[in-house]
C-alpha cells in the first residue's frame, strides 16, 4: 500500500512507471547473468587481450619487419571493423569452416582479439614513454633485452598505461552486452528475455543500464586507487 | 695495458662523429677526456660500452677479451663487454621504482645471479662507501641530484667492473653538489679503479687524471699528462677551448 502510494505520488499517474514487484523479481536474474557471464567474459577477455596486446606491442617495437607487419595488419583489421561483426564472424561464421564454438568461448575469442588490438597501442605508447636512459641503464649493468623490459621498463610503463587501460576495461564491461546477440546469457540478455515476456522495456533496460553504471563506477574508484599507489615512488 | 682501443670510427648516417680514435688505459689509471660539445667525446665513451655501436675499431682487454667492430659483434660478446664495464650517466638514470639499495642490487642479483643476502651486504657496503648508508631505503625522487649520482656510482660498481666509465657525471648537478660526487670519484681513483671520465671539471682532471685527452671534431687533437695538456697545450684548438672554459664571459 505504501509502495503504491509512493510511486503514484512520485510519478503522478495511476499506472505506475516503476513496477516494484517486477523490479525485485527481475534484478535477481539480471545480477545472476552478470555474475555468471558478464564478469567472467570481461575478465577472461581482458586477461587474454592484455597478453595479446603486449606481444603485439613488442612485435611493433621489435624492428623486425615481418613481425611488425603482422602486428600492423592485425591492429588495422580489428580497429577497422565493428565489434558486432567480429562477434558474428566467430560465432555464426566459423561453423562454415567446420569450427563450431559455444557462445561463451566465441565471445571470449572475439573480445580478446578486440582488446588485444586496442590495448597494444596503449602499451606501445607506454613503453615508448619510458626514457631511453632507463634501457641504457639496464644494459650497462649487463642486463639483456628481456631482463630490462621485465624489470625496468614494464613497471614504469604500467603506471603510464593505467588510465587508458582502465578506459579500455570499462568500455569492455559495457561492450560485453553485445554478446547477447550471440546467445550469451549475460546481464543485458536477461533483461531482454524478461522484457519480451512483460513488455516493460523502459524499466528493464534502465535497470540494466543502472547495473552497468554501478559496476563501472566501482571500477573507476579502483582505478583511482591503483594510480595513487603506483604514483608514490615516481620522480616528479 | 688493461684496455686498448684502436682506430675507433663511428658515423651517424653521413655524419662522421669519430674518425679514428686510439686509447690506452693502463690498469689502475684515470683517463680524462675533455673537449667542446659536439666533439664526439660522449659518443666515444658510449662506444666503449656498446651503447653506440662503432662502425670500425678494435677493443681489447688485458685478459684477452677482444671485440672487432668492423664485424657486427655477437649478442653475448656485447653482454660480456658490458659486464666488464660500469657506466655513470650525466642524468643518473636511476630506476625510479626501486630504492637506492634495490638499484645497487639489481645488477648482481639479476645479471650475475648471486644470492640476495650476499649481494645485500655488498650493496650496503657500497652505499656506505658513497656516503648514503642511511638513505638506502629511499627512492631516487627522495634524493638530491648529488645523492642520486652517488647511488649511480654505487650501482655501476656493484657488478665489479674492470673499467668505470663516467659521462659528464657532474654536469647536471647544482654547483654546490658537484664536490660530493667528485670526492667519491677521487676516492675510487685512489683505490686503483681504472676509469675513463668525460668531464668539464678541469680542476678535477688536473688533480686526479693520469692522462688527459682533448678531442675535437671526432679526433684526438692532443693528449698527455694533465699538467702538459691543461697548463701548456701545444695545439691552438686546445688553447682556445681551455680559454673558453676558464674565462666563460
Amino acid at each position: 500500500m505504501a509502495k503504491m502510494f509512493l510511486s503514484n505520488f512520485i510519478l503522478g499517474a495511476a499506472d505506475p512507471l516503476v513496477d516494484w514487484e517486477l523490479f525485485w523479481s527481475s534484478i535477481g536474474p539480471m545480477v545472476g547473468g552478470g555474475i555468471k557471464n558478464t564478469i567472467p567474459l570481461t575478465l577472461f577477455a581482458f586477461t587474454f587481450g592484455l597478453i595479446l596486446a603486449l606481444l603485439t606491442a613488442l612485435a611493433r617495437l621489435s624492428g623486425n619487419k615481418i613481425l611488425s607487419g603482422i602486428a600492423r595488419v592485425y591492429v588495422s583489421a580489428i580497429r577497422g571493423t565493428p565489434l558486432l561483426v567480429q562477434l558474428f564472424i566467430v560465432f555464426y561464421g566459423l561453423p562454415d569452416l567446420g569450427i563450431t564454438l559455444e557462445p561463451f568461448p566465441s565471445a571470449v575469442i572475439a573480445f580478446s582479439l578486440n582488446v588485444g588490438a586496442y590495448a597494444s597501442e596503449i602499451l606501445r605508447a607506454s613503453i615508448l614513454s619510458v626514457p631511453k636512459g632507463q634501457w641504457e641503464a639496464g644494459y650497462t649493468i649487463g642486463m639483456t633485452y628481456p631482463q630490462t623490459l621485465r624489470r625496468i621498463i614494464i613497471p614504469q610503463a604500467t603506471r603510464v598505461s593505467i588510465p587508458p587501460l582502465s578506459n579500455s576495461f570499462i568500455s569492455l564491461v559495457k561492450d560485453t552486452s553485445l554478446a547477447s546477440q550471440i546467445l550469451v546469457i549475460e546481464l543485458f540478455r536477461k533483461s531482454q528475455e524478461i522484457a519480451a515476456r512483460t513488455y516493460d522495456f523502459l524499466q528493464l533496460y534502465i535497470t540494466a543500464a543502472i547495473l552497468y553504471w554501478i559496476v563501472c563506477f566501482v571500477l573507476s574508484l579502483v582505478q583511482g586507487r591503483i594510480e595513487k599507489k603506483l604514483d608514490r615512488y615516481v620522480a616528479k | 695495458m688493461q684496455i686498448q682501443v684502436k682506430n675507433l670510427h663511428k658515423s651517424f648516417g653521413d655524419l662522421d662523429v669519430l674518425r679514428g680514435i686510439d686509447l690506452d688505459v693502463p690498469k689502475g689509471s684515470v683517463v680524462a677526456i675533455i673537449g667542446p660539445s659536439g666533439s664526439g667525446k660522449t659518443t666515444f665513451l658510449r662506444c666503449l660500452n656498446a651503447l653506440e655501436m662503432p662502425n670500425q675499431g678494435l677493443y681489447q682487454f688485458s685478459d684477452g677479451f677482444k671485440l672487432d667492430f668492423s664485424k657486427q659483434p655477437k649478442k653475448n660478446e656485447i653482454l660480456k663487454l658490458r659486464r666488464k664495464s660500469g657506466m655513470v650517466f650525466q642524468s643518473y638514470n636511476l630506476f625510479p621504482h626501486k630504492t637506492a639499495l634495490e638499484n645497487v642490487m639489481e645488477g648482481p642479483v639479476i645479471v650475475q645471479g648471486l644470492k640476495k643476502e650476499e649481494v645485500r651486504e655488498k650493496a650496503v657496503f657500497l652505499l656506505e662507501k658513497v656516503g648514503l648508508g642511511e638513505k638506502m631505503h629511499l627512492h631516487p625522487h627522495q634524493l638530491s641530484g648529488g645523492q642520486q649520482q652517488r647511488v649511480g656510482i654505487a650501482r655501476a660498481l656493484a657488478i665489479q667492473p674492470e673499467l668505470m666509465l663516467f659521462d659528464e657525471p657532474t654536469s647536471a648537478l647544482d654547483p654546490e653538489l658537484v664536490g660530493e660526487v667528485l670526492s667519491v670519484m677521487r676516492e675510487l681513483a685512489k683505490e686503483g679503479q681504472t676509469m675513463v671520465v668525460v668531464t668539464h671539471e678541469l680542476k678535477f682532471a688536473e688533480e686526479v687524471a693520469d692522462h688527459v685527452m682533448f678531442i675535437d671534431g671526432g679526433v684526438v687533437v692532443e693528449q698527455g699528462p694533465p699538467k702538459e695538456i691543461l697548463k701548456a697545450p701545444k695545439e691552438a684548438r686546445t688553447k682556445q677551448f681551455l680559454d673558453r672554459v676558464l674565462n666563460p664571459s
